[in-house]
């Protein structure tokens, strides 16, 4: 049994979930080799090769992969993933537009979004919003897995010396063209990664508002979240959604503000270490799963918080 | 231009779903069911499109038991003109969905197919990518915009990082966000209609694949529940909790 891992990168770093990704495949089986396709892209070779858990890196490179277009990656993992027992990459929007064109093209059935390895055949997977947890055994000779970033841990990033084998590009698929990314830069910790997130919902009632909410992720060092309803209104950007189809977190401390707690954003929040909920609403959902509920309107808790940490005058990091 | 789309019938997404005890599964008698939320905005666009004058036909198709002609019906209630019906009892996986699909394309000829990109109840968010793989067409998922160029679409996508653009060639596959549009809701008229527009029963078996699950569901239980926390009178109360109890600032 060997593990191909697909590595998610920028052509220049890894992207962090990676790491994670090769802790999962690193459960189902020792022998992780890591499929490096892109353009360019040395750099990134070097830090998978450095990686303990990574036994063997293949890197495929061409101008046509520089965009990450499906259409062009699936036939060359496909490929090289003929003496492989597991194809295995995140559940983030990388892993999911690719993976399931991949399982197709090898008739198998993926499993997506695990959160346990069980054995190299058997998985945990969230169904319904996480509302339910189903134990799954894969049949397929080949599997196709894509795993939950935030239920594994990152690996280590150095110690290791796996060696880097080319391998050829596939021939370029003109059918698709990549056009544009709009990335948002920014400062602040990832919100996959982030040790504290602070997410604002409908309840902000503008985008303007939101900076009662940045001067408090700026004191904690803290991700900025949101509800689906705060992007839809358009009080901030997709990138932020935390949810059943936005972004799964799992920090040490989550505030959610002006956020009802539907069961499609609790999906994306629950497992949070410790919840803190501020609402008006005493009723709301949202405080069900927190371990520290303020009933309070966020206008008026939002600069006392501000205050009350400058009080205690520690920046956290 | 021709647009099939497929629909999902699924538990509402209001429904607080509860696991049964023997572990086979998610209750589902007697609860409410729905139309897969994003199914619903694949709908949306694709009228749209054909009362911009783009397309001529639009036709759903679902693939599950008796009653999942509902999706379908309520599909034709919006704007379809005609849906599809395949008749399967039990567990489908997002395979041997776009097996049939697949299928469907080759008999149906249309030059989009428009789906969900994600159902509610399994979370694969698989369908949509295996369908185009099997056709060899381009596949732009996740898409909250789609402008139709010429032979070509353009694409913005929702991805982690933000957004991107993308341009595919038709025919292609394309997988709906729920940003992409506000679907409508039926009108009585419509609806009425609807109940005379045609849908077709077919089965896997007619269709020549093999449905049968790959993946064994061994059992489905409840996730951890969390402990109840309590609530605080004050912002004061809050940070000293968070600093001295939970320790996380
Ligand atoms: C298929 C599907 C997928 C979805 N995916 C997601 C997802 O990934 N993520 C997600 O978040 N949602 C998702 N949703 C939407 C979800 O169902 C809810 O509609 C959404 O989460 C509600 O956002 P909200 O809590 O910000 O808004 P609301 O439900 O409107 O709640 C606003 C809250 O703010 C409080 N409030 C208002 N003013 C104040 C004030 N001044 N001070 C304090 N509190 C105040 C109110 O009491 C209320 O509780 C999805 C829905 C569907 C159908
Ligand atoms: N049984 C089905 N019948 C019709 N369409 C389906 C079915 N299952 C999945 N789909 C389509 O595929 C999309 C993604 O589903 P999934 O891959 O299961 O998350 C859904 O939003 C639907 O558009």
């Amino acid at each position: 049994m060997s593990i191909l891992l697909i590595a998610e990168h920028n052509n220049k770093e890894l992207r962090p979930f990676t790491l994670n990704a090769i802790t999962a495949a690193s459960q189902i089986d020792s022998d992780v080799h890591a499929l490096l396709i892109g353009n360019n892209c040395s750099e990134v070779a070097k830090a998978l090769s450095e990686i303990p858990l990574v036994k063997k890196v293949i890197q495929a490179e061409a101008s046509h992969y520089e965009n990450f277009l499906p259409e062009n990656f699936a036939p060359l993992v496909v490929k090289a993933s003929e003496n492989y027992s597991h194809v295995v990459s995140s559940a983030n929007t990388f892993g999911k537009n690719l993976m399931p064109r991949i399982a197709a093209l090898l008739d198998t059935s993926q499993v997506s979004d695990i959160i346990k390895v069980i054995s190299p055949d058997t998985f945990i997977r969230p169904i319904y919003a996480g509302n339910a947890f189903a134990t799954v055994k894969s049949n397929d000779t080949k599997k196709c897995i894509t795993i939950r970033p935030t239920s594994f841990e990152p690996c280590e990033t150095s110690g290791g010396s796996a060696t880097v084998e080319k391998m050829d590009a596939a021939d370029e698929v003109t059918v698709s063209k990549f056009i544009k990314r709009e990335e948002v830069k920014s400062d602040r910790p990832e919100l996959g990664t982030a040790r504290v997130v602070i997410s604002g919902g409908r309840g902000m009632q503008s985008g303007d508002n939101f900076k009662l909410i940045t001067d408090i992720a700026d004191k904690l060092n803290a991700a900025i979240g949101a509800s689906r309803a705060a992007v839809d209104a358009g009080y901030i950007s997709n990138e932020h959604q935390v949810g059943q189809t936005g972004k799964v977190v799992v920090p040490d401390l989550y505030i959610a503000v002006g956020i009802s707690g539907a069961i499609q954003h609790l999906a994306g929040m629950k497992e949070s270490k410790i919840i803190v909920a501020i609402n008006k609403d005493g009723e709301a959902p949202i405080f069900s799963v927190a371990d520290y509920g303020l009933e309070a309107d966020l206008f008026e808790a939002l600069p006392q918080f501000l205050e009350e940490l400058n009080k205690l005058n520690t920046i956290q990091k | 231009m021709k647009i099939l789309v497929a629909v999902k019938r699924v538990i509402d997404y209001n429904v607080q779903i509860r696991v049964k005890e023997d572990g086979t599964g998610v209750v589902t008698d007697n609860v409410k069911m729905s139309t897969n939320p994003p199914d619903d905005n694949a709908i949306e666009e694709a009228v749209k499109i054909k009362e911009a004058g783009k397309a001529t036909e639009i036709v759903a198709v679902t693939i599950g038991e008796e009653k999942a002609q509902e999706t379908v019906r309520k599909a034709l209630a919006v704007g379809a003109d005609r849906g599809i019906h395949v008749k399967i009892d039990g567990i489908i996986e997002p395979l041997a969905v776009a097996k049939i699909l697949q299928k469907i394309v080759d008999k149906e000829k249309p030059d989009l197919v428009f789906m969900g990109k994600q159902a509610i109840d399994d979370d694969c968010n698989q369908t949509g990518q295996m369908l185009s793989a099997l056709l060899n067409w381009p596949q732009a998922t996740f898409a909250s915009k789609i402008d139709i160029k010429d032979n070509k679409l353009e694409i913005i996508r929702e991805i982690d990082e933000g957004l991107e653009t993308i341009e595919v060639n038709v025919p292609a596959v394309v997988t709906c966000d729920l940003r992409l549009n506000e679907p409508r809701y039926a009108s009585l008229p419509n609806i009425m209609k609807a109940k005379k527009k045609p849908i077709d029963e077919l089965s896997a078996a007619d269709l020549g694949v093999d449905a049968a699950p790959r993946v064994q569901q061994i059992k489905v239980e409840e996730p951890p529940k969390r402990k109840a926390g309590i609530k605080v009178s004050s912002v004061a109360e809050l940070v000293q909790k968070l600093k001295n109890e939970a320790k996380v600032i």
